[in-house]
């Protein structure tokens, strides 16, 4: 038998390089040597498609593939992570746009086609596993295949005399044989009778008892260095097989089948978490309830009885700015947002979100996503009655922190009132006479709004963003063609609205500083992502086993070594070793000769 | 002078030196093709004698076939000419070089040296030249005709790297700070200098085995250096075991990438394009072993894989970070 075709590589998928070259099945090859190909009913198509199915060949084209299929989603944005790049694009491919849609190329790592590989290589994958994983289990039970009769066709097929003790006596020729006699193949026409005839009745059985020593010293070497070994005797000459790296495989079965793994998991995590996101203004109170989000994603099987509720207060965010680097001016070094958590009867306790830094509390993961400006605008009707007053979170639109925000007054005015602000931390001219900001810290922080009046759209019932205004049903009093200026304000001054409305106040969240200190004039807020993934915990084990799983597999050796006393024709006993490689083994050839020498001492000549 | 300005004077002056060793190496691949035309005339002259000799009954001639027969597989035995010698000296140089500019970009910027595009560039590179020289350290093959290859990328990508991509060392925003950055960008730095190492030994074994080929069909083969170099075998079972040890790493890189994307942005995966492509590349690799695995498939195939996979490294550090949109928008251009 040659070890190449034993059962165990047969586990493998069946073009696998190491599974026995597909033969074809005599039954089928009829007597003038034609092929014929049997009849298919269904089961046997079935059969054969699953054949295909968990081939090699068509795991490495699925493979292949699920990697061109990934492609198209890095070239057109997707709705997942770029909903705003999807709407321009229709807006700039209004034609293509929907044909691509059609094909769901905004949506691709959803989309069916790009599931079905996935699928279709995982159904692949678990088609390969089971029955690898079976054998597999039977191999670790199994001996250790019989020793080849011929080793010397082996890898690192390597002789030795066999050492001391008994071969003395009689043998004096043997040790003065030609070493190339050696060197060339045992000769496979020298008849085995040879044996019979050999010189003394005495020697041989003391030639036999030295080889058995010596067999039995190398199984224990081999015990020793991890083999699982077994002694054969066949054609009377002793000799013990050898099998290790077990573990190769293991790996290999580990690695695959936690990429199911992560598969499954991912899919749960997506079924039963949330993702909400909520902005918080310094000094403002979050509590974890389904209303205070200010969107939240729900997984397919979320039940809000899961959410804990918990207050999440923000008390300060620092936010520090570049000053020394000339090349760097500006640019944030660090955020922090100081926050105090409390659970239902549980002390308060402090902490702190940064950004690569999330709070992990009360089963939620809390992000530092952004952070910006949100100024105090008080505004009083005609009869100096407060109508607003609020902190409102202005969105940053570019490093320098130029923020844009709304101010949305529905009661207390002859008319709804609507304003859309611009924040400048630093405020500069531009040469077109234009504001902007210079840097992003508060140096000299400008906000200038235009008022709107008329109606707001908020009393219809249809949800509306309070970040934008839409200025459609109302009357621009301030600003644009107007020819009434934008209103301007600095941190604690106050202006007259247009038409005697009122007033409109910027509020010095500081009153106490010095003139023209504004550090601490205007409130920030942060934005917090919350997350709730119940099985990300198992990804990365699932990761970590990929890993791991991986390690072994390439790394571990799996391989066979074999120690015979083989009787040459002229009487002599020598010891010969091989090695058998099952997988990628460069070191194997190596392994065998310093076994050999470790053994029997280093080959002489 | 700062230390970022020495540092780009130390980058200059590894460059002139890796154009050196090209240089060097190139001059050596020519003369492997000379040396070959020799062993041919000379092996032409033993068989002259061995028909002669065979009269007279002498065995010389087996004696000058096996000289033919080199180890490491190659054809033709080819010892150490001097230009090889002068090539992977240079190498050396230029790698201290190169180590001093990294490590003195790092100081400058003080923090690790790979946080742009540039700092990328010149990490990678130093890591290829790294792989290269450890690689010709411990491999028992021959494997320093591969310096034209290592020294020509090197040279090219630093000179992109210092036209383009430069950036003077600023600080880190908080979203890079973090033992991520440490951790995932040094391995998948790491990875890329086994890639390229394997790409390399892929195309010399698509080289090599279109050579045994036309040797096997025993049409005249061309001359050429091919045959000082291993056989096409030995080759793919070099690039293999590089290309795995990359693989890993990528593998790793992947993972650490997406435990950062946890903490930085809030979740593990979701698709960005920096995100697709690493997985991209890490399905094609995983591709590369199944072909070798695979009956059919092992050999040119598998090689071509390789290559591809190679290919998608470059285009992922290249047009992805300059033209396609993301989050991982730190190529400080
Ligand atoms: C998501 C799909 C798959 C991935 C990412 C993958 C990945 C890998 C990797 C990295 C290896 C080399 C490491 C090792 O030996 O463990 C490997 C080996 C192997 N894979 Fe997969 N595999 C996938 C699917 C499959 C499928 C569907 C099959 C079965 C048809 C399969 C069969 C094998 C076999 C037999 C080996 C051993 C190759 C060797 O040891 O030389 N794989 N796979």
């Amino acid at each position: 038998m040659s070890p190449r075709s034993d059962p165990g590589e047969l586990s493998r998928p069946a073009d696998h390089i190491d599974s026995a070259e597909p033969v074809p099945d005599e039954a089928s090859v009829r007597p003038d040597g034609s092929v014929t190909q049997p009849k298919l009913g269904f089961v046997g198509w079935m059969r054969f498609g699953w054949r295909q199915l968990t081939s090699m060949r068509t795991a490495l084209l699925l493979l292949l593939l699920l990697a061109i299929a990934a492609v198209p989603g890095s070239l057109v944005p997707q709705r997942s992570s770029d909903p705003n790049g999807v709407t321009q694009y229709f807006s700039d491919n209004p034609t293509l746009a929907p044909i691509l849609d059609g094909f769901q190329m905004f949506d691709v790592y959803t989309s069916a086609w790009f599931s079905a590989v996935y699928l279709l290589l995982f159904v692949s994958l678990i088609g390969c596993v089971i029955p690898r994983t079976k054998h597999h289990l039977e191999a670790l039970r199994a001996r250790p295949p019989r020793t080849p009769a011929r080793l010397s066709r082996l890898a690192g097929y390597t002789e030795r005399e066999l050492p001391a003790a008994a071969d003395l006596e009689t043998r004096a020729p043997s040790s003065l044989a030609p070493r190339s006699a050696e060197e060339g193949a045992p000769s496979s026409l020298a008849p085995r009778s040879a044996e019979e005839g050999a010189p003394s009745s005495l020697a041989p059985r003391s030639a036999e008892a030295a080889a058995e020593e010596a067999i039995d010293a190398a199984a224990v070497q081999l015990r020793k260095a991890g083999y699982r070994v077994e002694r054969y005797e066949l054609r009377g000459e002793a000799s013990v097989s050898a099998e290790r790296g077990y573990l190769r495989e293991t790996g290999n079965l580990v690695f695959h089948t936690a990429l199911l793994g992560v598969l499954v998991a991912v899919g749960f995590g997506g079924g039963f978490g949330f993702s909400g996101q909520r902005v918080i203004v310094e000094g403002q109170t979050f509590v974890n309830t389904l209303a205070s989000f200010d969107s939240f994603n729900p997984g397919r099987f979320f039940n809000d009885t899961s959410l804990q509720p918990y207050r999440l207060s923000l008390e300060r965010l620092d936010a520090v700015y570049e000053t020394q680097n000339a090349d760097a001016l500006g640019q944030p070094i660090d955020f922090t947002a100081h926050v105090s958590v409390e659970g239902q009867g549980a002390e308060a306790q402090d902490a702190t979100v940064k950004v690569n830094e999330p709070l992990y509390t009360y089963g939620t993961d809390v992000y530092l996503l952004g952070n910006g400006y949100a100024p105090t605008i008080t505004v009083t009707n005609a009869d100096g009655d407060v109508v607003f007053t609020d902190s409102v979170p202005f969105l940053p639109q570019d490093a320098n922190l130029t923020s844009i925000g709304v101010v949305k007054v529905p009661d207390g005015m002859p008319e709804q009132l609507g304003m859309v602000g611009f924040f400048y931390p630093t405020q500069t001219q531009l040469t077109s006479g234009a504001y902007t900001s210079s840097y992003p810290d508060l140096i000299l922080p400008v906000l200038t709004l235009n008022v709107y009046q008329g109606d707001l759209g908020i009393d219809g019932g249809t949800p509306t963003s309070v970040y934008t205004l839409d200025p459609s049903g109302m009357e621009q009093l301030t600003g644009g063609d107007t020819g009434v200026d934008s209103i301007e304000l600095k941190p604690g001054e106050s202006a007259e609205l247009p038409n005697g409305l009122g007033t409109v106040t910027f509020e010095h969240a500081d009153p106490d500083a010095g003139e023209g200190d504004y550090a601490q004039s205007v409130p920030r807020f942060a934005s917090f992502d919350i997350h709730h993934d119940p099985t990300q915990i198992w990804v990365l084990v699932f990761a970590v086993l990929i890993l791991g799983g991986l390690l072994v597999s390439l790394f571990v050796p799996r391989r066979r070594m074999w120690v015979k006393a083989a009787k040459r024709p002229d009487g002599t006993v020598v010891l010969e070793y091989a090695g058998l490689a099952r997988g990628e083994d460069p070191g194997l050839e190596d392994a065998v000769t310093a076994f050999a020498d470790a053994h029997a001492g280093p080959r002489v000549g | 002078m700062t230390l970022d300005e020495i540092s780009i004077l130390s980058v200059y002056s590894a460059m002139v030196v890796y154009a050196i060793a090209f240089i060097a190496f190139a001059i050596d691949l020519a003369r492997r093709g000379a040396a070959v035309t020799a062993a041919a005339d000379a092996s032409a002259r033993a068989e002259a004698k061995v028909a002669v000799g065979a009269a007279v009954g002498a065995s010389a001639g087996r004696g000058g076939a096996a000289a033919a027969k080199a180890d490491g597989g190659a054809s033709v035995a080819y010892g150490r000419s001097p230009a090889l010698r002068v090539g992977v000296a240079m190498t050396i140089l230029a790698w201290a070089l190169h180590l001093t500019a990294t490590v003195l970009r790092g100081l400058a910027a003080g923090r690790v040296p790979w946080a742009n595009m540039y700092e990328f560039a010149l990490t990678g590179t130093l890591i290829i030249t790294t792989v290269f020289l450890a690689v010709l350290l411990i491999s028992k093959h021959d494997l320093r005709f591969l310096g034209t290859f290592v020294t020509g990328l090197v040279l090219v990508l630093l000179g992109v790297a210092t036209i383009n991509f430069y950036v003077s060392p600023i600080p880190l925003p908080p979203a890079l700070q973090s033992v991520w950055l440490v951790i995932h960008v040094f391995v998948a730095s790491a990875s890329v200098g086994f890639f390229a190492l394997g790409f390399a030994l892929s195309v010399v074994q698509l080289l090599q085995a279109r050579r045994e080929s036309v040797v096997a069909s025993a049409k005249a083969a061309k001359l050429t250096f091919l045959a000082t170099l291993p056989s096409a075998a030995t080759l793919e079972n070099l690039a293999y075991r590089v290309n795995i040890i990359g693989f890993i790493m990528w593998t790793f890189t992947l993972m650490a990438g997406a435990i950062w994307a946890e903490k930085a942005w809030g979740r593990y995966w979701g698709w960005d394009t920096k995100e697709v492509w690493t997985f991209i590349i890490w399905v094609v690799y995983a591709g590369y072993i199944h072909a070798r695995a695979t009956r059919g498939w092992r050999g040119s195939r598998s090689a071509w894989l390789s290559i591809i996979g190679f290919s998608t490294v470059l285009f992922n550090f290249t047009v992805v970070n300059l033209f396609f949109k993301g989050l991982h928008a730190y190529s400080g251009l």
